[in-house]
């Protein structure tokens, strides 16, 4: 290119221009992602590093194989990256690597690229390589282990390394998440444990203080809609207080709630996706509600303990009609 | 009077141009609701391939005493007659598998690919021709079937054909063998199939020759 700078430059509106780019959005939300991930390895070990790998390298390579001709190469803006991590981040932290890069493969191939790539797609990528593995295998990526603390960081679980389509032969000791130990027997997580992160679960969701300060960075910086978090959180507090204070004995606290699970994690990195939620201001706050509400019913009344992602789905999949109901006015229409 | 190439080329269209399942995406009701093993498949296909070559050739030895206005209905009785001969016989013969089906082997006479035969060839075709096509699509739907069965088959249960592939430790994709893995498992192969014909199509634009219409459908 030998372009010349031009000595008077003609040109029409808009002329202040957002320096945010896709990219650099993406790689923003990253580095919250690998805060996340250095926390899941102090908890859980060296092995939530191989895992979240396995699914992020699901996930690149996929991109990669399916998009090879195109330029710019769609691997430039990371969305993939994003969303191999963000997968990554919600596996249990004993799952095979075969697995764990399947779920990337699958989160990518069926959840983006057969609906056009990025910006195409109804649903969250990351979420939908989540529910292709709940659904391929249900024991597996239920199977929880207790935090092993940073004295065997480089005890690496024997299970990840079972060959492709083959479980580890081990007997592996599920231990129960707090929202499981709530839901089946009754019992309550210290809410010190729970704001630490010193409990069972997914890689990424077990400490809230973490998950809340990545939050508060993203949104301080501008990087999403602060009404979807916000709205989702104010859902699931108030729909859970409201059960809380109908049968205190059954159903557990609003904080509980908050603090237990991917809801604080899917809040701040899930709900926020800009391609899978809505774009309006009324329509952030209906969908956040929607999410927090789902969340509850199904935790409470569902069979499974957790229902966090088939929430997100559901919503995902009515992002287009929230968009339109909620076109406001055009002045002077 | 059709020559030897013309009557293969009625046999073979179905196996891939034509294909049933992949191409003209007919009789995809059993090709999702049995294939979650090889076995199923594969009755499903012979049953089916046993009901549509039966039609084909009453329906196109009859094609000039069957009254126009009432073609459907007839076409209708003849494919109802050879399905419940097919029902009854597999009763018989698997009851196993016939058990597996379910009501799938009656709801054959439904399937649109053996309706759509009748009236798109053999009501306007020799014997001989018609048997070609209607033995070309069931071995092209059979194909398919049979194909989708082993590849959820392999997934799902870690077997081909009952044959354990992987021993004890295999972990199962449940999801293939409920709903949701037919349909994943027949979108994924409709998506290479449509990337197998536009390659096809591009490489002999860009070759520039004149186009042998029989392999680009």
């Amino acid at each position: 290119m030998t372009a010349r700078t031009p000595d008077l430059v003609l040109s029409s509106a808009p002329f202040s221009r957002e320096t945010a780019t896709t990219p650099r959005i993406m790689l923003e939300v990253v580095a919250a992602a690998l805060v996340v991930l250095g926390v899941a390895c102090w908890t859980f070990g060296i092995g939530a590093l191989l895992i979240v790998g396995a699914a992020t390298a699901g996930a690149v390579v996929t991109e990669w194989l399916f998009s090879r001709s195109a330029v710019p190469s769609p691997l430039g803006d990371y969305s993939a990256l994003l969303t191999g991590l963000l997968l990554g981040l919600t596996l249990p932290p004993e799952i095979p690597l075969w697995i764990a890069f399947l779920g990337g493969v699958s989160g990518i191939g069926l959840g983006k690229l057969i609906w056009g790539g990025l910006g195409q797609n109804l649903f969250n990528p990351a979420l939908v390589g989540r529910a292709f593995l709940q659904a391929a295998f249900p024991t597996a990526i239920t199977t929880w282990s207790n935090p092993v603390g940073p004295e065997s960081f480089f005890r690496v679980p024997p299970g990840l390394f079972a060959a492709p389509l083959l479980r580890a032969d081990i007997d592996a000791v599920s231990a129960a998440t707090p929202l499981g130990l709530a839901k089946f027997e009754q019992q309550l997580t210290g809410y010190g444990d729970l704001i630490v992160g010193h409990t069972a679960g997914s890689l990424g969701e077990t400490s809230a203080v973490v998950l809340l300060l990545c939050g508060l960075w993203l949104g301080l910086r501008r990087l999403f809609d602060w009404r979807l978090p916000v709205a989702t959180c104010l859902a699931v507090a108030v729909c859970a207080g409201a059960l809380h204070l109908l049968q205190p004995d059954v159903h557990p606290p609003p904080a509980f709630a908050l603090l237990s699970g991917g809801a604080l994690f899917a809040a701040v990195f899930m709900v926020t996706d800009p391609v899978t939620t809505p774009t309006t201001t009324r329509g952030a706050w209906i969908f956040g509600f929607g999410v927090g509400f789902l969340v509850v019913i199904i935790r409470q009344f569902g069979g499974l303990p957790e229902g966090v992602m088939y929430a997100i789905l559901f919503m995902n999949a009515l992002t287009p009609h929230i968009n339109r109901f909620t076109q406001p006015r055009s002045f002077g229409a | 009077m059709r020559t030897q190439a013309e009557t293969y080329d009625e046999l073979v269209k179905g196996l891939w141009r034509d294909n049933p399942v992949f191409v003209q995406l007919l009789g995809l009701c059993p090709a999702l609701a049995v294939t979650n093993s090889a076995i199923n498949g594969l009755a499903m296909g012979a049953a089916t391939t046993f009901v549509l070559v039966g039609s084909s050739l009453l329906v196109s030895s009859l094609r000039n005493i069957i009254p126009k206005q009432v073609r459907i209905t007839s076409f209708i009785i003849v494919i109802a007659t050879f399905v419940t001969v097919a029902d009854l016989s597999l009763q018989a013969l698997a009851p196993a598998v016939h058990k597996e089906l379910g009501a799938f082997v009656a709801l054959i006479v439904v399937n649109c690919l053996i309706l759509g035969r009748q009236e798109a060839f053999a009501s306007r075709n020799t014997v001989r021709a018609s048997l070609a096509d209607a033995g070309g699509m069931s071995l092209g739907f059979s194909l398919a079937l049979l194909s989708l069965g082993a590849i959820r088959e392999i997934l799902g249960s870690g077997s081909l054909f009952g044959v354990d592939l992987f021993g004890p430790l295999f972990e199962p994709w449940v999801i293939m063998i409920l709903p949701p893995g037919g349909f994943i498992t027949l979108g994924l192969m409709l998506a290479v199939f449509a990337h197998l014909r536009a390659r096809r199509e591009r490489a002999h634009k860009e070759a520039g020759d004149e186009l042998d219409e029989r392999w680009v459908a």
